[in-house]
């Protein structure tokens, strides 16, 4: 089991800073988080909502047919949700675009290495263990 | 000097006044000496992406939780947190946050078991502030650090523990006691193990602490965040649920930070005489072994 390169570089990132900092990547993650594309944007009730985080998170899974179908991931958390976006933009920083596989590759508890536990607190990470595993789900029955 | 009251009618009529400012009042106070606005929110990063002018960030998790014992910080830890952010004894603390000041109230609850004086919650919180178009700052303050003595926490008045509920328990039949369930309807009803789109935090068993009337928190909080009038929030647990100002209350929720907001209700805004926080709350009865519980509707 490994982490795709771009998951795994987001890791080291995390892992270098002390625990302010990491707040502060976190925080300049939530602000890159994409808007969702026009089909997504009227469709709310297309995507699947993530009860799992503390504010309202939706998430979409696209898997395309063609090569090692590429995996490709639409999120929508308010902005007043900082924590949540943040969350879905490591998911997105460091999963768009990678092979189905090696999304179903990543440890389901890869996150604990982003050491935001002391800093965020374990029960408000709890959302971003539940994001993977829907995620993944998503992947596994459109790949099953 | 001492900081004024806010004379505004509507607060006039809650039985504390002087525990409440509106946004009106805040933003022409910002700067008098001897006052220091506290943000805290559920989210970790929203103080982040902007605050009030000169407020400082208190985390409710990270900072008043002690690290290792389920347990609130000591006396030492929660003086440093204090002169830190300029804090001291007599200092008035203005405190508003996310969520319709829910984890606001957590906050003024845990300063008020170190008998902090005179701490104030902002009424709307932190979405009344932003949607009336107030100022606000990404600057981060750097207050004069204070001098808060170390005081020793005080949980007997308004703090509830599982042995504590289990004796009141007894009262409650007999119109002695009162418990107020402020979880959703379906937490209540053991529907549910855990509030609607939160994540599970590990009760083994649903339902509620028998006797208890379910009226959950958010009832309390009009449409903008701010605290309904005198009247409504009477009508609601006085004239519905049958509760009185004489009764000794216990308030709980799942972790005790939800029936803060309703302990700040019923203690400030209504006038109630006796009135704890239950923060074992359903983590730990839910999970306690051979302790009653009731399911369903009813109140058992």
């Amino acid at each position: 089991m490994s982490l795709p390169p771009a998951l795994a570089e987001l890791v080291d990132d995390f892992a270098a800073l002390g625990p302010k900092d990491r707040l502060q990547l976190l925080l300049e993650l939530s602000r890159e988080l994409p808007e969702l594309p026009e089909r997504y944007a009227d469709a709310a009730d297309s995507m699947e909502q993530v009860h799992e985080c503390q504010s309202p998170l939706f998430l979409a899974v696209e898997v395309a047919d063609d090569g090692d179908r590429p995996v490709h991931l639409f999120f929508s958390a308010p902005p007043e949700a900082p924590t949540t976006r943040g969350f879905a933009s490591i998911m997105y920083t460091g999963l768009d675009g990678q092979p189905a596989e090696a999304v179903l590759e990543v440890p389901d508890d890869f996150y604990t290495d982003l050491g935001l536990a002391e800093a965020v607190s374990p029960l408000r990470l709890r959302g971003i263990a539940a994001m993977l595993a829907r995620i993944k789900r998503q992947v596994r029955s459109a790949t099953g | 000097m001492a900081v004024t009251n806010d004379p505004d009618p509507k607060l006039a009529e809650y039985a504390h006044p002087e525990r409440l400012v509106t946004t009106a009042w805040l933003a022409e106070h910002l700067t008098d000496p001897g006052l220091v606005v506290v943000e805290s929110d559920e989210d970790v990063l929203l103080y982040d992406t902007g605050h009030i002018p000169g407020a400082v960030k208190v985390d409710w998790h990270t900072e008043l939780n002690d690290p290792v014992t389920r347990d609130y910080v000591d006396g030492e830890r929660f003086a440093a947190i204090m002169s830190e952010r300029g804090i001291g004894r007599d200092t008035t603390i203005v405190v508003y946050g996310d969520r319709n000041n829910w984890w606001a109230a957590y906050a003024l609850w845990v300063f008020s078991l170190f008998g902090h004086a005179d701490v104030r919650l902002l009424d709307g919180g932190r979405a009344k502030w932003i949607a009336e178009g107030r100022e606000t700052t990404t600057d981060t303050p750097a207050p004069a650090r204070a001098d808060y003595p170390v005081v020793e926490r005080d949980d007997a008045a308004i703090r509830a523990f599982k042995d504590d509920v289990l004796a009141h328990l007894r009262l409650v039949p007999d119109g002695g006691g009162a418990l107020v369930d402020v979880r959703s309807p379906q937490e209540y009803t053991g529907e549910k193990l855990h509030m609607p789109d939160y994540p599970q935090e590990g009760a083994v068993r649903g339902g509620h602490i028998p006797g208890a009337a379910s009226v959950p928190w958010a009832r309390a909080a009009a449409d903008d965040g701010s605290f309904r009038s005198r009247a409504e929030l009477a009508a609601i647990y006085e004239q519905e649920q049958g509760l009185k100002p004489s009764d000794d209350v216990v308030a709980y929720c799942r972790i005790g930070e939800r029936s803060s907001h309703t302990w700040f209700v019923l203690t400030y805004l209504l006038g109630f005489d006796r009135v704890r926080n239950y923060d074992g709350s359903w983590t730990e009865w839910g999970n306690a072994v051979r302790v009653p519980i009731a399911r369903g509707e009813e109140r058992g």
